[in-house]
């Protein structure tokens, strides 16, 4: 059913039902997101795509549009605020981007050039969360986990559905675990959908981490902007 | 008390080199020492991460030589995985090429810049001019000519370095095994024909002969005190290929002695074999020499010096004519003339020019086969990389558990090498400069700069770009009390 929304005042016309994320990008505004999948159920754990629906704060990738309903998301307090929580990430784990793999990769480092970060705010936790090395395949460096659970709910055990990853302990004992015999037994390419599905550099495929050569990397070749709301068109 | 703030490493100011010197009671002097803070922290730093990463950390040990750490740790990695060790998987030609063509960049870039921002203000304004001429703004205002071609020089082996590594600074394109890219064809025919704001190759050639000329200049009007200045006699190392001429990427290891015989020769990862370490309380960098032949007659010479002693030809034209004359100079006997170190740099800059030209013409950097991915069986768990880099013979050593973690890093840089070297030059710029009272002059710590700059040694390397290298003497009596100390 054909509804009709205004963000930042904009008349849009969309679907009921649709993801704000998604009805924002096809109208060429850009929201950023760091745990939201396209076509993936909304995890809402980052809450870096807030904006304001009706006068009240909320995460756009949670939200089904509905007729008439009111969406700001270009105003310097929601721009401060998604920036703020870009460098609460950023604070929260040990992030030395210039010897990182995920560099030019890196969805958090992509979306802290785009949000205009240039220095955390907040006091550097300077966390100590060991590796985790023991599978074949797959390292943990935990330091730069952001706890977008992405890993957790799409990357599961062919035979069995099964969760491969899980974070374990609560706050700041927070972390990431992988379950080695079901590690093990992923196949080349799910290792590679893993360490493609972290948005950071904390699911790393062991050997391979510098194969892209400077300009060719992901966000090199397009901006995490231009990546969200060209989906669309391609 | 004041004693202590010397050697203070709590005290000590980054990047400073600290001189002492020992008289005994007639003022003649004992002993002189350089004590390096080197920072040891990033053998530590590395363990327990991936090892792939090794090459991408380490090289940020410096500013200025990091491609030859970079590939060092390459290397090391290499043979962590397998490839390119005796006769297992051997390396793909372009990977090596690649390489290779980062590392001559470097060595021009490097060289170019130790030798026209350091050493030929010195040259043209002598060493007893005031530090704030004896500069490469000095020299802008005294041949601007000069100056314009030798940041054409710089922004060109910049360029290549950024084209080749990825980046100016800390480039990724090393990886265990290979390389992540080549070189396009659009990117090579830039270099070597050149573009607005661009030199071309051939122009690289004419420009890099400057720094000859201009140490044929010099030499010539000052033979005396250039010949003179702190003869220290070494024995000489570098990597060699197997007609014993110099590889600045790969080869083995031999040493030579002052009448130009083999007093050793090894593969590079029997290294541990032939040499220990030895340490000092005044100093946080290492001594190392030869086990067999002890501390006093064992330490070595690395360099543009000790390279052009061992070589027995160089590749190229240009700078194998001038490799003659400086053969010839000493008569087939190795040069111990510590200033003739900035004759064996201006020919290396030339031959670096001269290399890199041969190689953009390899149609091997186009080719698309850049990677080795041995199985998970060749995986040996250890690996050693030497190269030559500008400053010498570097070692990068690591060793890794199955899971991928780094164990163990040691990392000996050329500095190291030189240390007893170093030490041995100070002691003799010390000796020929004393006054006869118990001071400092600045006559004394010019020489001392000078003597050291010589070996341009990377505690130096923060304060390249401002020409001055900052430099604390302090002086004692027979009883060990401080009687003068001078810093710039
Ligand atoms: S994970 Fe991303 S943000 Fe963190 S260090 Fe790596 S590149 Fe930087
Ligand atoms: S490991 Fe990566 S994908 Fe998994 S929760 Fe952490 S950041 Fe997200
Ligand atoms: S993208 Fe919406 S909460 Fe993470
Ligand atoms: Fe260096």
């Amino acid at each position: 059913m054909s509804i009709q929304i205004t963000i930042d005042g904009q008349p849009v016309v969309t679907e009921a039902g649709e993801n704000l994320v998604d009805v924002a990008a096809q109208n060429s505004v850009y929201i950023p997101t760091l745990c939201y999948l396209k076509g993936k159920p909304c995890l809402g754990t980052c809450r870096v795509c807030s904006v304001r629906v009706n006068g009240h704060f909320t995460a756009a990738c949670s939200v089904p549009v509905t007729e008439g309903m009111q969406v700001e998301v270009d105003t310097a307090e929601l721009a401060d605020m998604r920036k703020a929580l870009i460098e609460s990430l950023f604070s929260e784990g040990n992030h030395n981007c210039p010897s990182c793999e995920k560099s030019g990769r890196c969805e958090l480092q992509a979306t802290g050039y785009e949000v205009g970060m240039v220095v955390s705010r907040f006091p550097y936790r300077f966390p100590l969360r060991p590796r985790e090395v023991a599978a074949d395949h797959i390292w943990l460096e935990r330091d730069r986990c952001i706890f977008c659970q992405r890993c957790v709910e799409f990357i599961r055990d062919r035979q069995t559905d099964q969760k491969i990853f899980a974070i374990k302990g609560r706050g700041t004992a927070a972390q990431i675990e992988v379950n080695t015999e079901l590690a093990n037994r992923m196949p080349p390419e799910q290792v590679r959908e893993a360490a493609d599905i972290c948005p950071v550099g904390c699911i790393i495929e062991k050997g391979v981490g510098f194969n892209d050569p400077i300009g060719r990397r992901k966000f090199e070749l397009q901006s995490v902007r231009e990546r969200a709301l060209g989906e669309e068109e391609s | 008390m004041s004693r202590k703030l010397v050697i203070d490493p709590v005290t000590r100011i980054e990047g400073h080199g600290k001189v002492t010197i020992q008289l005994d009671d007639d003022n003649n002097v004992t002993d002189a020492k350089l004590h390096v803070v080197e920072f040891r922290g990033f053998e530590k730093l590395i363990q327990g991460h991936p090892y792939w990463e090794a090459p991408m950390l380490l090289q940020r040990i410096c500013g200025i030589c990091f491609v030859s750490h970079h590939l060092c740790g390459a290397k090391a990695l290499d043979d962590m995985v397998g490839v390119g060790l005796g006769s297992g998987i051997p390396m793909l030609p372009t990977a090596e090429k690649v390489r290779r063509l980062g590392h001559y960049a470097q060595q021009l870039q490097s060289h170019v810049t130790a030798y026209f921002y350091l050493v030929v203000p010195e040259m043209l304004f002598g060493m007893d001019a005031p530090p704030e001429q004896r500069n490469v703004l000095g020299l802008v205002e005294q041949n601007p000519a000069l100056v314009k071609r030798v940041v054409a020089l710089r922004k060109w082996g910049q360029e290549l370095i950024r084209t080749v590594l990825g980046k100016r600074m800390h480039g990724i394109s090393s990886v265990p095994g290979g390389v992540s890219k080549n070189i396009s064809l659009e990117e090579r025919d830039r270099f070597l024909n050149g573009e607005e704001g661009l030199l071309s190759i051939d122009e690289v050639i004419e420009y890099a002969q400057e720094g000859l000329k201009l140490f044929y200049e010099f030499h010539g009007q000052h033979r005396e005190q250039v010949d003179s200045f702190a003869v220290v006699p070494s024995l000489d190392m570098c990597l060699v290929n197997d007609e014993g001429n110099v590889d600045y990427y790969h080869g083995r290891i031999r040493i030579l002695d002052e009448d130009k015989r083999i007093v050793r020769e090894f593969d590079y990862h029997d290294y541990l074999e032939h040499f220990s370490e030895a340490t000092e309380e005044w100093s946080y960098m290492k001594f190392p020499f030869l086990k067999d032949l002890g501390r006093e007659k064992g330490s070595v010479r690395v360099g543009p010096l000790a390279r052009m002693n061992v070589t027995k030809t160089l590749s190229t034209p240009l700078a194998q004519a001038a490799l003659e004359k400086f053969h010839a100079y000493t008569g087939g006997k190795s040069n111990n003339m510590t200033l003739h170190t900035n004759w064996a740099r201006a020919i290396e800059i030339i031959h670096s020019a001269e290399l890199i030209k041969e190689l953009l013409h390899d149609p091997d950097l186009q080719n698309e086969q850049l990677l080795m991915t041995p199985a998970d069986n060749a995986w040996t768990g250890e690996g050693i990389g030497v190269v030559e880099a500008p400053r010498g013979t570097l070692l990068h050593h690591y060793r890794a558990d199955r899971s991928g973690s780094i164990s163990f890093a040691n990392l000996i840089v050329s500095t190291t090498q030189n240390n007893s070297v170093i030490n041995r030059t100070v002691r003799s710029v010390a000796q020929d400069y004393i006054s006869g009272k118990a001071e400092i002059t600045e006559g004394m710590m010019n020489a001392i700069e000078v003597g050291i700059r010589a070996y341009d040694p990377c505690l130096s390397c923060a304060t390249h770009a401002l020409g001055q290298m900052p430099l604390e003497i302090s002086l004692f009596n027979a009883e060990g009390q401080i009687v003068d100390a001078q810093r710039r």
